[in-house]
């Protein structure tokens, strides 16, 4: 996509937000991309007690000209980064000599795991998300450096990897070793955090639907994740995404890859079962 | 003449030196929710309230907020209710206790305390995302939270 339909993609939102201000219902379209539907309404899971009464997808609050831009894979930007990240599967790193594709072949041999992730691996007793199996890889089995959080390579490997398991619905493990982290996750996910004493219920749960100035609050599904931000022209990792949140609560945030966040992602992520994985999305 | 002058000088130096009369963000009562003392010690203005409430690093009420009056403010949020005739509603007492904390009102609400400096979880400087040391200084100065109120007492149907 070029630097035009960015901008004409952008003015498009200024006026619509505009025209739409207190209108507060979601779209109720079709995300359709490559000729499949992908879930973006689905009914919430047993494990959310009535919480929400319907999932949606952040797509589904965004407008028809970042709807669309996210319907067509030569106009979504994110798919520029799947391509850096496909270069980076095959280029061998580290004292192994070894590239991903040495131990997994092709990347469709993640097909699934942006799925059921993040999760508890049940040797360790850790929470993984494609994060932390990314960098375990790198550094115990191809003598590479870890990957800072909000390195280009890591968010290109991230969508990579959704990409993988596009339309397949996410179906987070909350029970079993999961239990203690989801109810960790839980916890935060309803704490009133900062000098604004907001909680992430405050804003997603009792007020998704709602506009906070011109910003059309959405559920904070992260389904869709790793998203392209046309304001910023880059990738953001749902855990990047936290951090931003955090912050303009007048917060201390937490770390990237810390337990809390980690427990948070999972708990969100767990919000969305049922809602489909998006490969990248596109949002505002 | 020149003698009046000089007590004409004195005394505003003794109002501008007035700090003392500012009620700290600790030390402000709640009636009820309402709040009777001007916390500057002074009086409001609603043309700087109106400043205060559209700024996003300010009050930032257009953020959740909208109304008549404020129709020239773009984009107002719809997470608050609109205020058309707060000032029929409130008092200006009340209207002051809910800009200090609106929580002495709506117990539980989502509108921030904007005149609050303590108790927090994981207060933060600012909006850096770093820890911030309590007490924190409050989100408006008793000065704004003043401005804020005057221009609320305009919102009048
Ligand atoms: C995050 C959103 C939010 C922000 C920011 C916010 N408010 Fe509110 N406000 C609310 C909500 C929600 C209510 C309704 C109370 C409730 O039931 O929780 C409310 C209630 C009020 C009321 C009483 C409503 C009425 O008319 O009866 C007034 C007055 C008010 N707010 C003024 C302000 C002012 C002034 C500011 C800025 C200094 C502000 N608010 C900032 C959310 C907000």
């Amino acid at each position: 996509m070029t630097q035009r339909t960015i901008t004409a993609a952008l003015a498009a939102t200024a006026f619509l937000g505009f025209a739409f201000a207190g209108h507060a219902e979601p779209a109720n379209d079709t995300l359709i991309i490559d000729g499949s539907e992908i879930i973006t309404r689905a009914a919430p899971a047993a494990h959310l007690d009535g919480a929400l009464t319907e999932l949606i997808s952040g797509w589904q609050f965004r407008d028809t000209e970042t709807r669309a831009i996210q319907m067509d894979d030569f106009d979504n930007p994110g798919m520029i980064f799947v391509d850096r990240g496909i270069d980076s599967w095959n280029t061998a790193d580290g004292t192994d000599g070894k590239s991903c594709a040495s131990c997994h072949e092709g990347p469709e041999s993640m097909k699934g795991l942006r799925a059921v992730t993040p999760r508890v691996d049940a040797k360790s007793g850790k929470v993984m998300n494609i994060e932390s199996y990314i960098n375990d890889c790198r550094t115990t089995r191809m003598g590479a450096e870890a990957w800072g959080d909000k390195a280009e390579a890591m968010t290109d490997m991230l969508a990579l990897i959704s990409l993988q398991s596009r339309g397949e619905l996410v179906n987070v493990a909350v029970d079993g070793a999961a239990a203690p982290i989801y109810a960790q996750g839980k916890e935060i996910y309803y704490t009133r955090y900062g000098q604004l004493e907001l909680s992430c219920a405050n804003c997603h749960e009792d007020n998704n639907g709602n506009y906070i100035r011109s910003d059309h609050l959405s559920q904070g599904q992260t389904n869709g994740f790793p998203v392209y931000r046309l304001k910023d022209a880059k990738l953001t990792s749902a855990q990047g995404r936290f951090v931003g949140c955090v912050r303009d609560t007048r917060a201390e945030t937490f770390k990237i890859g810390s337990d809390e966040f980690n427990a948070l992602e999972l708990y969100v992520a767990s919000r969305g079962n049922g809602l489909a994985v998006e490969g990248v999305s596109v949002r505002n | 003449m020149m003698r009046q002058i000089l007590i004409g000088m004195t005394v505003s130096a003794f109002c501008a030196g007035a700090a003392v009369a500012q009620v700290a963000p600790e030390a402000v009562a709640f009636t009820e929710g309402a709040v009777e003392q001007s916390l500057s010690g002074a009086a409001g203005n609603p043309e700087e309230g109106k400043k205060v409430f559209a700024t996003a690093g300010l009050g930032n009420c257009v953020a959740c907020h909208a109304a008549e009056i404020t129709k020239d403010i773009p984009f107002p949020g719809t997470v608050g209710p609109t205020l058309d005739g707060a000032a029929d509603r409130w008092s200006e007492a009340q209207l002051r206790g809910l800009v200090a904390n609106a929580k002495m009102t709506f117990d539980g609400t989502i509108m921030p305390s904007f005149y609050k400096t303590s108790g927090y979880i994981r207060p933060g400087d600012a909006y850096t995302g770093k820890a911030g040391t309590e007490p924190l200084p409050p989100v408006l100065s008793a000065q704004q939270v003043e401005d804020v109120v005057a221009y609320l007492m305009t919102f009048k149907e």
